[in-house]
């Protein structure tokens, strides 16, 4: 099967395999993310799904919003669970009882059922090299629960389970870089991404369908319940994320890094932070320290990752395009 | 929906039908209103693309037609990132019911 060409108008046409009448909140990230991901490419899927806001609430009693196969199992075993199909699938074919189809397997969580609960699962599904991807939805807290504290959660934010306050100014600890742990795994394919940048997204999820073996994906998905923003803003602040380098866009393939998109101009985090209530109680006074602080790891961060792409002889690539500027956007698909 | 009863569930809460969440509207939810002002628009197909709620409909032809009521729950997404023609939206909010 060849790559389907990303052409807006005409993957427009297609059918949406996620569909409408699921009860996410209005505005979230999530269902973006996973329609991008389904739309990105024509092989059969199935899906297996770690417990979070998108599995409870894509599918509740006998309303489905899926139209691939899909199974929830538990929290913490979205990559087990989908390991063991995958490899059920490889013996069955193998025994000649079902036809090769080229079925893809994804294994979709949220950063609490990735980060945290799901972590040792997708760890062994990874070094067990299944041929398979597992998508994160990173909106860096436990939302579903009522935003409680996750190892995604970043610097400074008020959660209920780290309240700012007199006490603490929310959380203390600095957010964990999966995809680096999950790149330390030393498989074939992973990346960040994010829904604003659709092209850099699905580009990113052709590619790891070509390649054989475990793949990781980290998609950043605003929640603007958890994160105390507006309902409109997933977008606006997915892209925010990505110019401010609080979300670089990069992938690692067979060890070379490639930083996809390059900001013209690095915003400083505070544009990324300001609109987020999460954060309201960083910008009072006293706290001001924390701003400095975070902005100082968001900087050390990205020049490390520029230090890795230079240093693993990924040419960097400074498309500052997709999802953007609108007018070149239209131009771009190939 | 008829009321099932317990005996004719298929074994192991399987859903068998795809898709089935269509049978459910969310478009109650709806505070604020998306309006498509068509002569604004040029067809880019961000309002579509970054839809969480699938309820931008397109036509056979890939072009856009107004919005599915029934599902769209009114979140604004598509009005913040229409860039509209010549910087005139084609999508604007307004408050339901006015």
């Amino acid at each position: 099967m060849t790559t389907k060409p990303l052409r807006l108008r005409e993957l427009a046409k297609g059918e949406d395999r996620f569909t409408f009448g699921h009860r996410m909140c209005a505005g979230c990230g999530a269902p973006i993310v996973v329609k991008q991901v389904l739309m990105a490419t024509d092989y059969p899927i199935i899906a297996s799904n770690a417990t979070g806001c998108l599995e409870v609430s894509s599918c509740i009693s006998s309303f489905t919003a899926w139209k691939i196969p899909w199974m929830h199992s538990a929290f913490e075993n979205a990559a087990a669970t989908i390991s063991g199909i995958e490899a059920m699938y490889r013996s069955l074919v193998k025994q000649g009882k079902i036809e090769d189809k080229q079925v893809k397997f994804i294994a979709f969580g949220g950063d609490g059922g990735t980060y945290d609960i799901g972590f040792q699962s997708l760890s062994g599904a990874m070094e067990r090299g299944h041929d398979m991807m597992y998508i994160c939805y990173d909106n860096g807290a436990y939302m579903n629960t009522g935003i409680q504290r996750s190892s995604a959660t970043p610097f400074g934010a008020d959660t209920t389970t780290c309240p700012a306050g007199d006490v603490i100014p929310g959380k203390l600890q600095q957010r964990k870089d999966l995809t680096k742990i999950m790149a330390a795994h030393g498989i074939p394919y992973v990346a960040q991404a994010s829904p604003s940048h659709w092209m850099d997204l699905m580009k990113k999820v052709q590619k790891a369908f070509e390649i054989k073996g475990p793949k990781f994906l980290n998609v950043i998905s605003p929640c603007n319940r958890g994160w105390r923003s507006k309902t409109d803003d997933a977008i606006k602040l997915s892209r925010l994320a990505v110019d401010t380098c609080y979300w670089p866009l990069y992938e690692i393939e067979n060890g070379v890094t490639r930083i996809n998109v390059k900001p013209k101009e690095k915003k400083p985090l505070v544009d990324f932070l300001k609109p987020q209530g999460r954060f309201k109680h960083m910008f009072s006074g006293a706290n001001e320290w924390m701003l400095t602080q975070a902005q100082e790891y968001v900087d050390r961060q990205w020049d490390l990752l520029q230090k890795q792409a230079a240093f693993s002889g990924g040419e960097e690539k400074a498309e500052d395009k997709p999802g953007a500027a609108p007018a070149e956007e239209k131009t771009e698909g190939q | 929906m008829s009321k099932k009863f317990w005996e004719k569930l298929p074994q192991g809460s399987v859903v068998l039908e795809a898709g089935s969440s269509a049978k459910f509207k969310t478009g109650g939810w709806r505070a604020m209103r998306p309006k498509w002002i068509e002569e604004n628009c040029i067809q880019c197909m961000f309002c579509w693309m970054y839809c969480p709620d699938m309820s931008v409909r397109v036509n056979a032809e890939g072009k856009r037609e107004d919005f599915n009521y029934e599902y769209c729950k009114g979140c604004g997404i598509c009005a913040l990132e229409c860039p509209g023609k010549k910087g005139v939206k084609a999508i604007v909010m307004e408050e339901e019911g006015k």
